[in-house]
């Protein structure tokens, strides 16, 4: 198991230690400073072995942050817990700064005594610990005999993420289907790969134990219900139906229930999380496509014209657009004209940065560039960068449609209806590359 | 304005006095002191401040332990922040004093009783980090109570207190029946304490192999897959690393299991999908193939796989390790999934490189197209090494579908245009393997390979490439020219590109021999004798030989046609396969390397295979054993990189029995004059009609025979390679004892000890392997694990077989260093796999490094004296040598006998200096000043050597022979 925790600044300063096994010494510290963070090449593995310690680290801004061992354990674990770290640290303090772990390095001493235990990861939700683990330090004292088995009852409990005896004057949800799609292209215009990678994010403010059942378009189910009889979502709405990959779901969800029926209910935590990931590859709807067209004109000139095609429906608008067209190492000078928007040739990024602010569907802009380049004796070719795109789009790419969320709590006289849900669509792009 | 930015400042440091960070600022004198008189204050505020102060300064790596008594002063509180802090500090110093820990015993013992369970959760578990004997005892009773406590939050914190308790003392929690509790738990209405239970267990179990702690039964599974459902995700990791360690009675509760834990892979954490991988992947095993439950099974593999992909960067790199292995097992489950380890442009190199091995194996007719597409691509990026591996993937590609092959070398042959260095070797290198592959198809490319002949710097690409001019000299028309331009700087090329030379000319020779018998000559001389290099030495008597006596067996031989080179590259041997799919998740599938490899001590180290399926378990396993036992895997594998391009017959990496054809003329004499006897005639006489000047030319002796060769040892030729009877063997070389590396209670009987020598220049194993087990071993193979001087065995163990029960046999294994290198820690650490018909052992030795002493390690003066001077000073050490009782002139010739040679002597002030050198095998040379005093039993070393690690190993070297 995890022998011990570091996290260090980004000179290698050690910030906090936590040593939960006698076989990790203080020099396991050192040795990853040397080997690693003052290591004069680029990081080659995220797990290193030095003298037969492992060490697993991850980094937030220029915080590293390290779990050594010495024994073979669960490495997926050892990584998703350091996730969970910053997660849990993020929850309690904001940012991971230098700034931020010194300041909060007695509750971070607090945490780790209470989440990892002889290096076993233990209940680490955010929503249990901030119950008994809280920044005054008072607590301790104030709670009742009551309160005290509460806090215990949950932390281990099978609902672990929800306390009892929540209570809201108005019950109220919101639903974000939020969704990165992702493309690689060739110059030719086919797709070499494209998925979208989805997550469904909600944030409740209901009252007690509220038993909660969530529906959308998979294809799976609205099939399974088509020969049941004839359902009313799918043909009312003409929407078709969508075909998921694969999806994960959060602690809370009954997995066997979803494997056997296909069926997403669940106790939701209080606040915000995040209720499933999903992947889908099928249909997707690629919000823009990139025209590349770079011509060489003898060995110092380059021209690049770029057309950019938004491809949804007219009345919606894209936001935040932002094209990336690299240029060689060796460019002098740059001559931009573009139709839409504004850019810039950014020499520090070594790219051309076009920004539009808006762009409504099935139109279409184009920017053309001339570089000048250097005369080098380098032999090697320019590797050309794909270029790559950002934008944001009022729509789920994928075209998963949310069908219902059905809330029930028997015990407090609400019911499904005097909820108040939101629902919202955001389409961003994830790394959205076409090859030139 | 100066005084207004200083005000400024204040005012700022005075408003951060708020937070914590203020506690990593002390750093005057007198602090301890200061600290002390706080920790003492009246104030609880002032206290509480002072220990947060320590707290950082501990952190830091400050020596903050002659506070412990002032601390664990402030351990009676009733603010829980500074409980927990106290806490912390008594873990960290109780051992270094632990009279004083005894003191916070007490309220240990008080806290337990609190009302409040998260106070006695507290205690409990602070308490197991106290690694103070004195204190464990009184720890008993607390976890007593506390295991069978009404609240879970401290049955769980005290069920993994056990696990702690038999970190420090595993007799006692036997005593004390703790470990029937723990089992008790495992019953426990709270999810969370089952799982901590079993992860204590499951713990507690692997450093007692053969206990059965664990005592995995249908009842137990029952309650381990009840309590899966409900518990956190990290409890369900630790039940479901528990479960794959079951071996289902039939394929019927196999099939149930799988059913239970399918839910799991769509669990949000990766941690979770993986494991439950591993539980399903290991139990499929059972599942009859025909079977409906198999192929959904099978389908159901693959989006969560493809799923954490989408993970965090290094989440990925894990799944990619571990998909690698699954990939190499059931190839099926993945076969569409090709275009989701497509490399992005972004992707932090670890991620691209194993997207990379992971395309090549999945590279198949139908998707060969886009692949090649994209290697193409990423042939152009910028990382070095990930270019490489893009263009090797290229010539795997080609081997792999051979509809592909045209496309590949001429995608290869584009590259090549690019001139760019790196590329180009790598592209030379691959495309040896298709010409191995497809014989006479495509030659025609030999001339652009040609071209960049000069281009070449490294010793695989120019291996390569004297193969390509050797293989091809009849098409080549100036084959002789391009090796004889490689053969000018022969003694500065690598072994690699030496011994590849040497085979190359011979080939030339045999289908050339009228323009090239002065080239062959040359070579082999060259060879012979002035190589220091035994493997080179061997293969020029071999082929020198070979040419003398029967030059039309010479042809045969090494003009054979070469076995079919594999279509897989990089497989992971079966049986290590099988035990890395049982380790899914873990670091031993993060390094591909079984757990023994990386873990000191008896923890989790035993060996775990898979299920065999219902109906072949028992037959496949011998098959298996014989199959393991004909050393690494079948014949025509491709060697891996490093591996040596081609032994004596170009056969790579053949089992070197085919040594079989070896004139075997027992009579032979060993005469220099009559080694290029008239045999050669026989070849040229067809050709040439028996020129005269060819036999001068020929008849020629070489001029100076090594002292092995001329000494008339023997008659047969193959005294030359009988090691045993120590050929022209100086002094008597130093040996030190055979110690034992394997006991036989660790290997099921098998016991080996050994040790190692050098003798006449060849590096010898030698070891004794006694049988103590009550059944007759056969079947003996062994492997070295990389190393940091590249030894490997030269063959394979000879051991006379069947080994009968309680019978010993000396075996001596002479080694060579051309294996694959890594550095080791410690450097002459050598870690050796032994098979046997029962299993596979795993033990690691380490050799004396003077076996690493080349026998030509004397320097010249003056170049001792310039590299002494050039070897900067931080490089020096000096070591002491206690209780030796030689005058210098004995210490010197002991000294030889392991290969260091001593240059010069001078006395100075009754002190003799002598100045020594000695060179590795891998020629890093090491030089020594040797103090020796008349009267005084200390010796001094100073060694200086441009590889400073190796100097401790050095002066162990010394210290040995010099006491022996």
């Amino acid at each position: 198991m995890i022998g011990g925790l570091f996290i260090y600044n980004h000179k290698g300063e050690v910030l906090i230690s936590r040593v939960y096994r006698d076989d990790i010494g203080r020099n396991a510290v050192d040795a990853f400073r040397v080997n690693v963070i003052h290591a004069r090449q680029q990081v080659r593995s995220p797990v290193t072995n030095i003298a037969r310690t492992s060490f697993f680290h991850v980094k937030r801004s220029n915080i590293w942050l390290a779990a050594v061992t010495k024994q073979n354990v669960n490495a997926a674990m050892v990584f998703e817990f350091l996730y969970k770290m910053c997660d849990v640290m993020t929850a309690y303090f904001g940012k991971i700064s230098e700034e931020n772990i010194k300041n909060n390095f007695v509750l971070i001493y607090e945490l780790l005594d209470e989440i990892l235990d002889f290096g076993y990861p233990q209940n680490s939700e955010t929503g249990a610990l901030k119950t008994f683990i809280t920044q005054q330090g008072i607590k301790g004292q104030l709670q009742t005999k009551e309160e005290q088995s509460q806090i215990t009852s949950q932390v281990t409990g099978q609902i672990g993420w929800r306390r009892e005896g929540i209570k809201y004057r108005r019950n109220e949800l919101f639903l974000d289907v939020l969704e990165s799609v992702n493309l690689l292209m060739s110059p030719q215009g086919q797709v070499l790969s494209a998925h979208v990678s989805g997550r469904v994010v909600m944030k409740s403010y209901l009252s007690g134990m509220p038993e909660c059942k969530f529906g959308m378009n998979d294809k799976i189910v609205i099939d399974k219900q088509g020969k049941g009889g004839a359902s009313d979502d799918a043909g009312k709405s003409g929407k078709q139906s969508i075909a998921i990959d694969d999806c994960t779901f959060h602690q809370c969800v009954r997995l066997s229930k979803f494997d056997s029926e296909r069926s997403i209910s669940f106790i939701p935590p209080d606040g915000e999380y995040e209720l499933m990931r999903y992947r889908t590859t099928k249909d997707i709807i690629l919000p823009f496509r990139v025209i590349p067209l770079v011509r060489e004109v003898g060995r110092t000139k380059l021209e690049v014209k770029v057309v950019i095609k938004s491809n949804f429906k007219p009345s919606l608008l894209a936001q935040k657009i932002e094209v990336r067209i690299p240029t060689p190492l060796n460019t002098s000078g740059v001559q931009v004209i573009c139709m839409k928007g504004k850019a810039k040739y950014k020499a520090s990024e070594n790219a051309i940065v076009w920004k539009i602010k808006r762009m409504a569907g099935m139109k279409e802009s184009q920017i053309s560039a001339e570089i000048e380049l250097l005369p080098t004796n380098d032999k090697k070719k320019w590797a050309r960068p794909p270029i790559s795109m950002n934008f944001e789009v009022p729509f789920a790419p994928s075209g998963l449609k949310v069908r219902y969320l059905k809330v029930f709590e028997s015990k407090l006289n609400y019911s499904d209806h005097d909820v108040i849900k939101w629902v919202r669509y955001i389409g961003r792009s994830g790394i959205y590359e076409t090859r030139c | 304005m100066q005084a207004l930015a200083n005000q400024l400042c204040e005012n700022r440091q005075f408003g951060s006095k708020m937070t914590d960070s203020k506690y990593f600022t002390t750093t005057k004198k007198g602090e301890i002191f200061e600290l002390k008189a706080e920790l003492n204050s009246d104030k609880k505020e002032k206290k509480k401040e002072a220990v947060k102060k320590v707290i950082a300064s501990m952190t830091v790596g400050k020596d903050v332990s002659a506070l412990f008594p002032d601390v664990v002063n402030c351990m009676q509180t009733d603010n829980l922040e500074l409980k927990k802090l106290v806490y912390l500090y008594l873990m960290n110093y109780a051992k270094s004093q632990p009279d004083m820990a005894i003191m916070a015993v007490n309220t240990f013992v008080k806290d337990c009783e609190d009302p409040n369970p998260l106070i006695r959760a507290l205690a409990v578990r602070t308490m197991g980090c106290i690694r103070v004997d004195k204190i464990t005892e009184y720890l008993c009773e607390p976890l007593r109570k506390c295991l069978k406590d009404e609240d879970p939050y401290v049955r769980k914190t005290a069920a993994v207190c056990v696990a702690k308790l038999h970190d420090i003392n595993a007799q006692l929690v036997e005593d004390q029946g703790f470990l029937d509790t723990l089992k008790d738990l495992i019953s426990d209405s709270n999810p969370m304490v089952v799982a901590n239970a079993v992860a204590a267990l499951s713990e507690i179990a692997e450093s007692h192999p053969n206990s059965n702690l664990m005592d995995l039964n249908p009842q137990t599974m029952n309650k381990l897959l009840t309590a899966l459902n409900e518990c956190t995700e990290w409890g369900q990791i630790f039940i479901l690393d528990c479960l794959a360690n079951y071996t289902p009675r039939d394929d019927r509760e196999s099939q149930s299991i799988c059913e239970r834990v399918t839910p799991r892979l769509s669990h949000a954490n990766s941690a979770v999908v993986l494991s439950a991988v591993k539980v399903l992947m290991k139990f499929m095993e059972m599942l009859p193939k025909d079977l409906d439950y198999y192929g959904t099974l099978l389908k159901k593999l693959a989006p969560p796989l493809v799923t954490l992909l989408s993970a965090e960067p290094e989440l990925q790199y894990v799944a990619l390790r571990n998909i690698n292995l699954i990939v190499q097992r059931r190839p099926e489950i993945l076969k569409h999934e090709m275009k989701v380890f497509y490399v992005k442009y972004n992707d932090p190199i670890y991620v691209k490189l194993e997207k990379l091995d992971i395309m090549i194996r999945l590279a198949s007719q139908a998707n060969i197209a886009q692949v090649l597409a994209e290697l193409k691509e990423y042939a152009t990026e910028v990382d070095v090494d990930f270019v490489r591996k893009a263009v090797r993937a290229i010539g795997r590609c080609a081997i792999k579908v051979e509809q592909s092959a045209e496309r590949c070398v001429s995608t290869l042959l584009d590259l090549i245009q690019t001139k760019v260095n790196y590329v180009v070797q790598e592209a030379i290198v691959v495309i040896k393997d298709i010409f191995r592959k497809y014989p006479n198809k495509y030659e025609s490319v030999i001339a652009t390979l040609c071209e960049n002949l000069d281009s070449l710097d490294e010793p695989e690409a120019r291996a390569a490439m004297i193969w390509i001019v050797g293989e091809y000299a009849e098409r080549i028309d100036n084959a002789d020219e391009l090796l004889e331009s490689f053969l000018e700087g022969f003694h500065d090329e690598s072994t690699q590109v030496q011994l590849q030379l040497l085979t190359a000319i011979v080939k030339l020779f045999l289908k050339k021999p009228t323009e090239t018998q002065e080239l062959v000559q040359q070579v082999l001389s060259l060879a012979t004798q002035d190589s220091d290099n035994p493997d080179l030495r061997d293969r020029g008597y071999i082929y020198w030989r070979l040419l003398s006596t029967d030059p039309v067996a010479a042809k045969e031989v090494v003009l054979a046609e070469k076995p079919l080179i594999s279509e897989e590259t990089d497989l992971i041997e079966p049986t290590l396969l099988e035990e890395l799919i049982c380790h899914i998740g873990t670091l031993a599938s993060v390094y591909h390397k079984p757990p023994s490899a990386f873990v000191e001590g008896n923890h989790g180290v035993q060996h775990k295979g898979l299920p065999g399926s219902a109906g072949s378990a028992e037959s496949e396993s011998p098959d298996a054993v014989s199959a393991g036992a004909a050393t690494e895997a079948p014949a025509a594998v491709i060697p891996s990189q490093g591996d040596l391009l081609g032994d004596l017959l170009n056969l790579d990496l053949t089992p070197p029995a085919t040594t079989g054809p070896l004139p075997h003329s027992g009579g032979m004499q060993m005469g220099a004059m009559d080694l290029l006897g008239g045999g050669l005639d026989s070849l040229l006489g067809g050709d040439l009609g028996g020129s005269p000047a060819m036999g001068a030319g020929f008849g020629a002796p070489p001029a100076a025979m090594p002292p092995a060769f001329s000494a008339p040892v023997s008659g047969s030729l193959y005294d030359l390679f009988d090691l045993d009877n120590g050929v022209g063997m100086p002094l008597g070389s130093f040996c030190p004892p055979k110690t034992v590396w394997l006991p036989a209670m660790k290997a099921k009987g098998l016991e080996i000890s050994g040790t190692f020598v050098r003798h006449a220049g060849v590096i010898q194993m030698e070891m004794t392997i006694t049988n103590k087990a009550m059944s007759v071993m056969t079947g003996f193979a062994i492997q070295f694990n990389r190393n940091s001087f590249g030894l490997a065995p030269a063959g394979p163990i000879q051991v006379p077989s069947p080994l009968s029960p309680n019978q010993n046999i000396e075996v001596s294994l002479p080694l060579n260093t051309v294996g694959p290198v890594m550095k080791m820690e410690p450097l002459n650490n050598l870690q050796v796999a032994f098979k046997n018909n029962i299993d596979v052992f795993y033990f690691s030795c380490q050799y004396p490094i003077s076996v690493l002493f080349a026998e030509d390690g004397k320097m010249e003066r003056q170049v001792f004296l310039a590299t002494w001077k050039d070897i900067p000073n931080e490089n020096e050490s000096q070591f002491q040598i206690k209780d030796c009782h030689l005058n210098s002139d004995a210490a010197s010739n002991k000294l030889q006998s392991i290969n260091i040679f001593t240059i010069a002597e001078r006395t100075v002030d009754g002190q003799d200096m002598l100045y020594q050198s000695m060179k590795l095998t891998n020629g890093i040379w090491a030089l020594a000043e040797l103090k020796v005093q008349a009267g005084n039993p200390n010796y001094t070393v100073s060694l200086k050597c441009r590889a400073p690690e190796v100097s401790q190993c050095v002066f162990q070297s010394y210290e040995a022979v010099l006491k022996n």
